[in-house]
Parts: C-alpha cells; structure tokens; sequence
C-alpha cells in the first residue's frame, strides 16, 4: 500500500518534471523572445515568433521527449528481459546499426523520393541487432553480451563511416558526427510525424511486456509456468525496440547513455517490478534527454553541440561507477 | 558568359606572348591551390604553367574547369611536384603545409598565397601573380578592368537595400571579414549574417533567419548535390514560410566563393539582377 501510494507520487513528481522541463525547452533559443511572448505565441498567431515556436522549438522538443521516452522505455524493458544491468540500446549496438540503416536510406537518395524508408531502413537495421544479441542473450552470461554488443555497435559505426565516406556529396564526411553522436536542432514536424507512428508502436508493444517481465525476474522457468511463452514476450521485445529505436535514431542520430542510466535511477524507487519500471523509466528518459538538450543549447548556443556528447558526459561516468561496482558478479 | 571569359583569357595570353619569355620569368610553373589555380590560368603564357591541383578540374569549384583540364593535375604530393621540375611552385597558405615545408627544404621557389577575403585581396593577388609570372602588364589590365566593373556595379544603388541570409549546407553562413559578405554588400544588398555580429564563416541558426524574415536566401544551388542531410535545413518548413521569396534560394555557386578571381564580379553581377526582380530598378519607385 505504501509502496503503492510512493508509486503514484513518483510518477507525478515525473510527470511535472517532464512538463517543466519542455516549458523550459520551449522559451530557451537563440531568437530573442521572451518566456511570456514565446509561450503566448505557441498558441495565438503572431508571426515570425509564432513560426519560431511552432516549427522549431516545438518539434525539438517533442522529439526530445519521444526520443528520451524511447531509450528510457528500451533500456528499463532490455534490462528487466536480459535480467542485465549493462543491458540499454547503445550499449548492445541497436542504436548504431539503426543509424546504419538511416545512413544507407539518406546518401542513396531514398530517403528523398521516398520518405518512409528512412525510418524503415533505421527499423531493419535495429532489428538485426537486436537478433544478433538476442541469439546470445538466452544463454550467454554478462560479459559476453556486453562483448556483442560492443562488437555490434563497432561494426556499425564502421560501416556507417565507410557508407558516409564513399558517398558522393562533399558533406557526407561531416555528416558522421551526427549520426555518430545525435543532434535535435533544427527539426521540424516532418520529423515527428514520420516518428512517431512508429515509436508508439513500439512504446504499446513494451508496454504490454510489463507482466511477463515481472513473471520473468523469478526466473526463465517459473515465467513459462505461470503461462507466459518467452517467445512470443521476445518477439514483441525485438519489434517494439527495433521500431521505437529505429525511428528515434532516424531522425535523431545515435543517442547513448539515456537507456542505461534511466532505469538504475529510477528501480530502487519503484521497488523492482518491470511493469513499473517502464512507463516510469519513460518519464525519466523524457526528463533526462530534455534536460541534456537544454544543457547542449546553453553550454554553446552557437556551435551546435552534439546532444551525444551531454549525454555521454553524465552517462559515462555512471556507466563506469556501475562496472565498478558489479565487478565481482561480472566475472 | 564563360565563352566570354575564354576569349578574353586567350586575347590576353595572345597580346602577352611578346614580351613572357623575358630571362627571370618562370619557365615551369606549378600550382598546388585551387586558387592559384585559376589566377595562374587567367595570367600564365602558353606553356608556362605545367599544372595544377586535381580541384581544378571540378567545375563546381573552378570557373576555368575547362581550361584547366588541358592541364595535368597533382594533387597537392611534395613527390608529384618534385617530378615536374618546376621553378616556381604556387601554393595556398593553409594547405598541404608539409608537402610545401618539404618542397622548400628541397631547395624549389615556393610563392604561397593567401585566400582572398575581400575585393581588394582580389585586386592585390592578380598583381602579385602577374609579378611572379612576369606577365605585369596583363595583371594590370586585369585588374584595372576589374576594378572598373566594380564601381560600375557599386554606382547602380536600387531604391531600397534588401536583405539577404547566405545560408550553406549544413546551416553555415558568411559573416563580417569574408569575400561573400562583399560579394553580397557590392551587389547592394544587406548581409544578415554581418548584421547580427557573426565573423567569418559561423552558424546562423534557423530561428534567427525566421525571425529577422530576409528577402531571399543566397547559397548553394541543391538541385546540383548529391543527397545528404545537410539540404535539409533549405526544405524546413519554418524556413519556407519566413523568406518573403519563396522557397527559393538564389545561387551563390561556390565556383565564385571558394577562391576570389576576376570571375566574382560575374557572380556580384548576378545578385545585382536578382535585386533587381526583388525591389525594382534603379531611381524606381519604393
């Protein structure tokens, strides 16, 4: 009961916090316009600053709520079915060949006459990842996976860069930092609505994974006795995270660290159980990548900084504080 | 229009030939720098320049491609160059640093010229290329022509100044200190990138060109490009809506950005017109 009663005042605190945060996300750029007018004039017309408020702090910040909501959901829901701590959507290499996939869309000029295929091509590319570590995730321990995955993503972020350098267009070779470490500035609504189908798909198939993952935290066999058939709950793992992560990294470019660091954040307060740990690591992604975003406009507000590198600047500590101390279990 | 350029390149090589066999004038010249290149190409005698770097060829970034390409190429390699024997070796500032340290440690005459930046770089590189070659006399004649072309364009004042976003692949503009600020201001327009403080080349973010509302768009010509993200930002919907033009964006060609030549008062010519069509003619009616 009381866990209960914290659960709902967790996930208010959440939800506050997600809708602060795009409050502030929407009245910080570097167009003069101050908190009221900016707020006024997503909602009344008002000319160029309503354009600015619409068409590019809006989607920014949609995204960057779809986008961390993504990789929160991934991470907790990869994490709670490996029964691994290290378990996230970078970590394992799905963001990297998603972004392999949305590489070989754009620079053949798919993408271009046909627009579906980008965050199709990124869905393909995260689906083979997903299999490749999911081959080896049934019986596997720890370490190996982790191994896979950073061979996975290894290779991924070759081919990506390989790709990207026999490309034809002068920008090509620039253009891997995007997709090597993520950006949200300067996208508009085109991109939310080719997302976004995509990405509540795959949020609806995880969300539905919240019994059997609690079954599964007492073991492989105690789950299948309760009734659940582990090959269905992987199938619909490897769709909904191949199809909210494919979609997120089309538009998007990689984003590390936010799948991992979410979960670990949030389980000790939710006491554990998967079915709770989703829709709260969805608010806390939400959160955290949105607050990354803001920090990236105000650290350098004419340079650009690449939303990966914030993100991994807090997560990679984290990431490291954690193989510290799960050390002995790893081995 | 580039017929024209040819023609009077080859009036000019033809009237010099006289005289560029002169004893200290370089023999073998080799020019390791797109912009080199090309002033080496407009002032050189036949045969006195033996090549030129690969870019030359690429018509996107040379306006003398096709002269060029009667020209073998290098691609900037101490190797490549020592094997042509040259007696004077033309080079960039900013490039291939270590292959021209070498050429210089091997003993060869290396003149490294810097980018130009403005009108004036223009004006002083010609002369200086035609001191080096030994062909003064062109030099002169080509820059007074072009000197005269430009304040023919600086005296055709529209009845008002519009305002103009250079805007590049990737989001990049050119602000205060660059040759396409001048390009922009010559042609009678106003750059908003120098208005709002940006130096060199820097990013304009998308929210400042909706909310400043320019005229027109000046930058590349995508239609040209191989795909890649970096056109996106000409297809945002935010952008369309606020440039009062349209969606079109009046083309800069990087052949006439990238290296300053005589060419680029063909490409001030342009933006004139397009001023033009935008506000009327000259002593017109507001």
């Amino acid at each position: 009961m009381t866990i209960a009663r914290g659960y709902s005042a967790l996930m208010i605190a959440l939800v506050a916090l997600v809708l602060v945060l795009m409050a502030a996300s929407l009245v910080v750029g570097p167009a003069t316009i101050t908190p009221f007018e900016a707020l006024r004039a997503l909602f009344r017309s008002d000319g160029a600053a309503t354009l600015v408020m619409r068409e590019i702090r809006l989607p920014r910040t949609l995204l960057a709520v779809m986008i961390g909501g993504t990789l929160g959901i991934c991470g907790a829901a990869l994490q709670s079915f490996l029964r691994n701590p290290l378990a996230d959507s970078g970590v394992l290499g799905i963001g990297a060949t998603a972004a392999l996939g949305a590489v070989v869309a754009i620079y053949t000029g798919l993408a271009a006459a046909f627009p579906l295929a980008l965050p199709l091509f990124a869905l393909v590319g995260a689906i083979l990842s997903v299999l490749v570590v999911l081959a080896l995730g049934g019986s596997a321990g720890t370490t190996t996976l982790i191994l896979a995955g950073i061979a996975v993503a290894s290779l991924a972020s070759a081919l990506t860069s390989l790709a990207l350098n026999l490309s034809p267009s002068p920008y090509a070779a620039l253009e891997i930092v995007f997709w090597l470490l993520g950006s949200l500035s300067d996208r508009s609504m085109l991109h939310v609505q080719l997302a976004a189908p995509f990405m509540i798909l795959g949020w609806l198939l995880i969300a539905a994974l919240g019994r059997p993952l609690d079954a599964l935290t007492l073991g492989h066999d105690t789950a299948a006795s309760l009734g659940f058939r582990m090959s269905r709950v992987r199938l619909l793992l490897v769709l909904g995270t191949a199809s909210c992560v494919g979609a997120a990294t089309a538009v998007a470019g990689s984003i590390s660290f936010v799948g991992l660091v979410v979960p670990h954040m949030l389980r000790p307060l939710v006491g554990g159980k998967a079915s709770r740990l989703l829709p709260a690591s969805w608010l806390g992604g939400a959160s955290l990548l949105l607050a990354a975003d803001l920090a990236a406009r105000l650290v350098s507000p004419a340079k650009d900084l690449k939303l990966g590198v914030v993100t991994a600047l807090v997560g990679a500590p984290f990431f490291l504080a954690l193989v510290l101390k799960s050390r002995g279990r790893l081995t | 229009m580039r017929a024209v350029d040819a023609l009077i390149a080859f009036v000019l090589l033809i009237a010099g030939f006289g005289n560029a066999a002169a004893d200290e004038s370089p023999r073998r010249v080799v020019s390791m720098n797109l912009c080199t290149d090309q002033l080496a190409l407009y002032l050189a005698a036949p045969g006195q320049l033996v090549s030129v770097s690969y870019l030359s060829h690429d018509e996107k970034a040379s306006v003398l491609a096709a002269q060029a390409s009667r020209l073998p190429v290098n691609h900037g390699l101490a190797e490549e160059v020592f094997l042509l024997h040259p007696d004077l070796v033309l080079a960039g500032t900013f490039t291939s640093r270590a292959s021209i340290e070498m050429l210089m440690r091997l003993g060869f005459r290396v003149e490294r010229f810097d980018p130009e930046s403005s009108l004036d770089d223009i004006r002083s590189n010609i002369l200086r290329m035609g001191r080096l070659l030994g062909r003064e006399a062109e030099a002169r004649r080509m820059a007074d022509a072009f000197d005269a072309e430009i304040s023919s364009i600086r005296q055709d004042r529209g009845p008002r100044t519009p305002l103009g976003a250079a805007y590049y692949a990737g989001g990049l503009t050119s602000g205060l200190g660059t040759l396409v600020n001048e390009i922009i201001t010559t042609a009678g327009w106003r750059n908003l990138a120098a208005e709002l403080g940006i130096e060199g080349m820097g990013l304009l973010p998308l929210e400042l060109i909706v909310m400043n509302r320019p005229d027109a768009l000046i930058g590349n010509n995508q239609k040209e490009e191989e795909p890649s993200l970096a056109f996106q930002n000409y297809s945002h919907p935010a952008l369309i809506a606020a440039v009062r033009a349209g969606t079109g964006v009046t083309p800069l060609p990087e052949r006439y950005t990238v290296c300053g030549t005589p060419a680029t008062a063909r490409v001030i010519r342009q933006l004139v017109d397009q001023r033009r069509r935008l506000t009327g003619p000259a002593g017109g009616k507001s």
